[in-house]
């Protein structure tokens, strides 16, 4: 297909600086955590010290006593005051099913179990350190046991069945080529720098709550539903997200306490959770354990694939992100089986983080495919190539587009890939070790429905309002320059409302649809108000009378024919109406079908889940791909791991903003070198407690760490997926790189490290 | 944070007066000096400490900051920020394991607040002590037993443990000022005194609550490190997971005294694995009047790790901390120096 004659303003795809860029580096962009209000009284979460167990008896004689303040909430005041509402990951709106504060038990350590409301921070925060709490303790288990996990195996409790193909345990048998090994990956949390905060201000009836928010239409349902009101009656402001990884995308315990709280005292409430609290109030990636089994023939064609997920979850909630999906349709494979399982613990319930599927599942498949390589004395960008495949081995349903040895080819160019000598230890530069590695990078390309509202003014300004969010990812940027490019009109001339429950609904900023989602809606209203024009201009007797209206585009101000004449944009519309016109579109993804198709928009304006994946695209299966290299340097003596270089190309469909674009896959590499030989929370597995709760211990990369980073964009088109051929980016960068890794890692040194993160001590 | 009085210093007098309030440690002191304020702070926002009252020492900064440089050697003042030293160039020519050691320590941002005498009473990372949910720390609260003992040790410390606690000593700037000999001038009620750095600090023992012999109102008001043979053939090298910003996973400061291969004094202190700043005189006595080559640094290396105890996860500190010093000797024996 080719791509739609009306994107030819030549704003889409055009490097421009983040338009609210400004108002970030000079303070001026107003978070949800920095809303001041007027009289708010301040709260403070007291948290349990406990995995499991019961609590026994407050002690809040010190904590009343302190000078300022109001109220204390635990449950003995708030138990049945906050109904529920379905879990998110079930298709409903919260982080999960425990309600904590509504009875003495207690399922993971860190849970709430009181608010303190005071006059200050200072006195909540004093006061929450001087309650007291009793326990009835019981033991508990923190995690996978210290043996490879032999759990009680739950097969796929939410999406249906495990991909399978052929008989994958016959296949590797008379493999004449075999691998079979096992990789774990640790527990991560998102840790934004804007902290998980909420604000609640009610006026008679109705609620406002300024609070960060992935999909402020959710949080808005979700708590009319805890607070047995009507949505109509609640605001949820978030028009700037200091950071979200997912941890802001369902509504979590805290929100209906600090909205109680405000109701309880008659007056707003601000609730700042710390950075410590901020691992245990919302969610986190789980530790992951694979099984994964490779069988090949001698020429390396894979003849049979096998891979086997554990994650862990919170006792009452069966959450887990079951990247088999993604695993099973990558490589050519006639033989394919898979299965996930999850181990309950008393731990919180996890969520989605970054690529929450791929990053793990990925990981393991992409060291694996890196150990075949090595098994077969292949090079490994050559195995790819020999299994590479154009539809999924599955259900033989093609992909839309795939170009991922495309960009293989490219950033081992780039890198300087045949330059690499194969065997491992054999590249270093003095008393440091070089190791390459590659690995493949994909993400589905997932739309769901979205609202907006289009309205340009007489004198050719124009508003584009959606409930959509940007959450440092370029949103604002890549939806003006969509409008720009459709209306004619300089990027100045266009402004973006986002992030407010009042705005057309959109929906949650996860899984990489936003842009794909909400550029098509603002596209679909920005072509109606061109056509309405191009009709008016075409019956009236102006200059463009009796042309054909389907062929008139805006640009550069004007309404134009494809024979030279026009006429300015201001005198188009005053045809149309005296004041503003304006342009509402409830877009449906192309790909949707079921009942996102039929009920996507009610769905959306209820805050629920309505993406239709890229796995179930209908007829095709739709992935953005890419391929990304890196050079690791291990200190002989001492073994530190640094990595000094790394390149990404990647193929995404068209890239509507590609400075926002370059900047999430950068960002997304970068924390791919993190999640590999930094990111982890420790626990205590005696008591199922976080050990390294503060950004001194939790280590990401800093910048000392990071040196060139390059992003290549392979060019490609693809207007199955969607009208305007976007496929989401925010999520591919950081998939793939932690297998690059440790590919690179075990070039370097010949030591195969398959348990993230890598470190020292596995290198000595 | 509980609430406490802040105050400003009028002059050391009144400053010692104020803060000579008996207490069985000074974690638990009820009045706390404020210099930099980037531990204190931090430790009494997360509970762990609890003053009642604050005595801004920043006030007598003009007495106490400043770098001079002698004919015998350096005088840094107590509360010069570690920015000013350790971008000073005499302190980064003549006194290299100094400037790299501050350099090497937190960000920019800390290093800019933070004073030198802060740094070396710098309170442990153990994160049992920093999360006042384990109620056993002896360090927090004496008796109650030692939680990280058979909990996550990789950050802990496998020299000088004891029983009680095994908390590592987190900072880097100590371990130089022990390898050059430094002193440590302490003005107190009674007047000034002096100390040798190595008897600042003390081992854990069965009061691992008493981290340092400073009485209550003491105040460090300056270092002096003695100019010698081998303060130019000197390193900081440090070992952590990632480039910057993070404690030493190991670390090693040496200095040495070089006629041609022969090793005429060799100064060792180690970080990031022991529980105070650790000499090896061990090594140092194995590496004097030899040569100094791959054998003999591995030997000094062992010597040095000869009284480790590990505990759980941080075994591998012991092959560490010997990679850590072998590299070091190493790196320092080849040191071109320019006279």
């Amino acid at each position: 297909m080719n791509a739609p004659s009306r994107i030819d303003g030549g704003m889409i795809g055009r490097s421009v600086p983040r338009i609210d860029g400004r108002l970030k580096v000079t303070g001026a962009a107003c978070y949800p955590s920095d809303v001041g209000v007027e009289d708010a009284a301040h709260a403070f979460l007291v948290t349990s010290t406990i995995a499991r167990g019961r609590i026994k008896q407050f002690h809040l004689e010190d904590a009343q006593a302190v000078e300022g303040v109001l109220d204390i909430l635990t449950y003995e005041n708030t138990r049945g005051k906050v109904g529920k509402a379905r879990f998110f990951a079930g298709g409903g709106y919260t982080s999960t099913t425990i309600m904590p504060m509504d009875s003495p038990k207690i399922w993971h350590d860190g849970q709430i179990v009181a608010m303190v409301v005071a006059e200050t921070f200072e006195a909540a925060r004093e006061a929450a350190h001087k309650v007291r709490v009793d326990y009835d303790v019981r033991e508990a288990v923190a995690g996978f046991g210290d043996t490879r996990p032999q759990p009680r195996q739950m097969s796929n409790p939410l999406s249906g069945s495990d991909p399978k193909t052929g008989d994958a345990e016959k296949a590797f048998r008379e493999a004449e080529v075999q691998v079979d090994a096992y990789y774990a990956t640790p527990t991560q949390h998102h840790n934004p720098i804007e902290l998980f905060t909420t604000t609640c201000v009610w006026s008679g009836d109705t609620l406002t709550v300024y609070e960060p928010s992935q999909f402020v239409h959710g949080l808005k349902n979700g708590l009319a539903q805890q607070l047995n009101m009507s949505a109509d009656k609640i605001r949820v402001v978030s028009p700037f997200v200091g950071g979200a990884f997912g941890s802001k995308a369902a509504l979590t315990p805290r929100t209906a306490f600090v909205a109680l709280a405000a109701k309880r005292l008659n007056r707003p409430v601000k609730l700042v959770s710390t950075r410590a609290q901020a691992f245990t109030v919302s969610t986190y990636r789980a530790e992951t354990e694979h099984h994964v089994k490779l069988g090949a023939d001698r020429s390396g064609r894979l003849t049979s694939l096998s891979h086997e997920g554990w994650e862990v979850s919170s006792r009452p909630d069966n959450y887990k992100v079951a990247g088999t999906e993604t695993t099973s349709l990558l490589y050519a494979c006639p033989n394919i089986y898979t299965k996930v399982n999850i181990v309950h613990a008393d731990r919180g319930t996890p969520g989605f983080m970054r690529s929450p599927a791929e990053v793990p599942y990925v990981y393991a498949l992409e060291c694996a495919m890196d150990e075949l390589a090595v098994a077969l004395t292949m090079d490994p960008v050559e195995l790819r190539r020999i299994n590479d495949t154009q539809v999924n081995p599955i259900d033989g349903k093609p992909y839309s587009s795939r170009a991922l040895m495309q960009c293989y080819d490219r950033a081992a160019e780039a890198f300087g890939w045949s330059k690499r000598n194969p065997l491992p230890g054999s590249m270093t530069d003095g008393d440091w070790l070089i190791g390459w590695g590659c690995a493949t990078a994909c993400y589905p390309s997932n739309v769901a429905p979205a609202e907006a509202r289009v309205t340009v003014a007489p004198n050719g300004t124009v508003r584009v309002q959606t409930a959509g969010h940007d959450i440092g990812t370029g949103a604002y940027t890549a939806i003006a320059l969509t409008a720009a490019d459709l209306l004619g009109v300089p990027l100045e001339q266009v402004s973006v409302e986002l992030g407010d429950s009042t705005l057309p609904p959109a929906p949650v900023a996860g899984g990489s649809n936003a842009t794909a989602s909400i550029c098509n809606a603002v596209a679909q209203a920005c072509e109606d108000i061109r056509d309405r024009l191009a009709q008016a201009a075409s019956h009236a007797d102006g200059p463009l009378g009796g042309a054909d209206h389907g062929a008139m585009r805006l640009r550069d101000g004007r309404l134009v024919t494809p024979d030279g004449r026009s006429e300015p944009l201001k005198d188009a519309l005053t045809r149309i109406d005296f004041g503003p016109m304006e342009s509402y579109v409830k877009y449906t993804p192309e790909i949707a079908s079921g009942t996102v198709k039929v009920m996507g928009h009610k769905m959306l304006e209820s805050g629920l889940p309505a993406m239709t994946s890229g796995s179930a695209a209908g007829d095709h299966i739709q992935y953005a791909f890419g391929a990304e290299f890196l050079e690791v340097r291990i200190h002989r003596r001492t073994r530190e791991i640094r990595v000094p270089r790394i390149v990404g190309a990647f193929a995404a469909g068209r890239i509507i903003s590609p400075t926002t674009a370059r900047s999430q896959l950068l960002g997304g590499m970068i924390w791919g070198i993190g999640s590999a030989l930094h990111e982890a929370t420790d626990i205590d597995r005696r008591a199922a407690r976080y050990l390294n709760d503060d950004l001194a211990e939790y280590l990401i990369p800093v910048n000392a760490d990071i040196r060139d980073v390059d992003v290549i964009f392979v060019p490609e088109e693809d207007y199955q997926v969607n009208a305007l051929g976007i496929k989401g980016l925010g999520e591919l960068g950081n998939v793939g790189t932690a297998a690059a890794v440790s590919n690179a890692v075990f070039h370097a040194t010949g030591r195969r490290i398959r348990d993230l993160p890598i470190r020292i001590e596995d290198l000595l | 944070m509980r609430p406490f009085s802040y105050e400003r210093a009028a002059d050391m007098a009144g400053a010692i007066e104020a803060a000579s309030v008996a207490s069985d440690a000074h974690i638990r002191a009820p009045v706390q000096f404020l210099a930099g304020g980037t531990t204190l702070l931090d430790l009494m926002k997360i509970d762990v400490m609890r003053p009642e009252r604050l005595v801004d020492i920043n006030p007598l900064a003009p007495a106490l900051s400043g770098i001079s440089v002698r004919e015998d050697g350096l005088r840094l003042g107590a509360l010069t920020k570690m920015s000013a030293a350790a971008d000073h160039p005499d302190v980064i020519r003549n006194y290299p394991v100094l400037a790299q050691s501050l350099k090497l320590a937190a960000s920019a941002q800390l290093r800019n607040m933070a004073s030198l005498s802060g740094n070396v009473l710098q309170r442990t990372r153990c994160l049992y002590f920093r999360d006042v949910a384990w109620e056993a720390c002896n360090k927090r609260n004496p008796g109650s037993g030692c939680a990280a003992l058979e909990g996550n040790t990789r950050k802990h410390a496998i020299l000088g443990v004891s029983p009680h606690c095994i908390a590592a000593y987190p900072g880097d700037f100590a371990q130089a000022l022990l390898v050059l000999d430094a002193t440590v001038a302490i003005a107190g009620r009674d007047g000034e005194r002096t100390i040798p750095f190595h008897q600042l600090h003390r081992l854990p023992g069965d009061t691992p609550q008493a981290e340092t012999n400073l009485a209550p109102g003491e105040i460090i008001t300056h270092f002096d490190i003695p100019s010698r043979p081998w303060t130019r053939r000197s390193l900081y090298l440090k070992v952590r997971d990632r480039e910057s910003y993070e404690f030493a996973v190991a670390s090693a400061a040496v200095a040495l005294d070089m006629q041609g291969g022969h090793v005429r004094d060799a100064r060792i202190a180690l970080g990031g694995v022991a529980t105070i700043p650790w000499r090896a005189s061990g090594a140092e006595e194995a590496l004097k009047g030899g040569t100094l080559d791959e054998s003999s640094a591995k030997a000094a290396a062992q010597a040095a790790f000869e009284p480790a105890r590990a505990q759980g996860d941080n075994h591998f500190k012991i092959e560490l901390g010997q990679a850590t010093l072998v590299r070091a000797l190493l790196d320092a024996a080849s040191l071109e120096i320019r006279s």
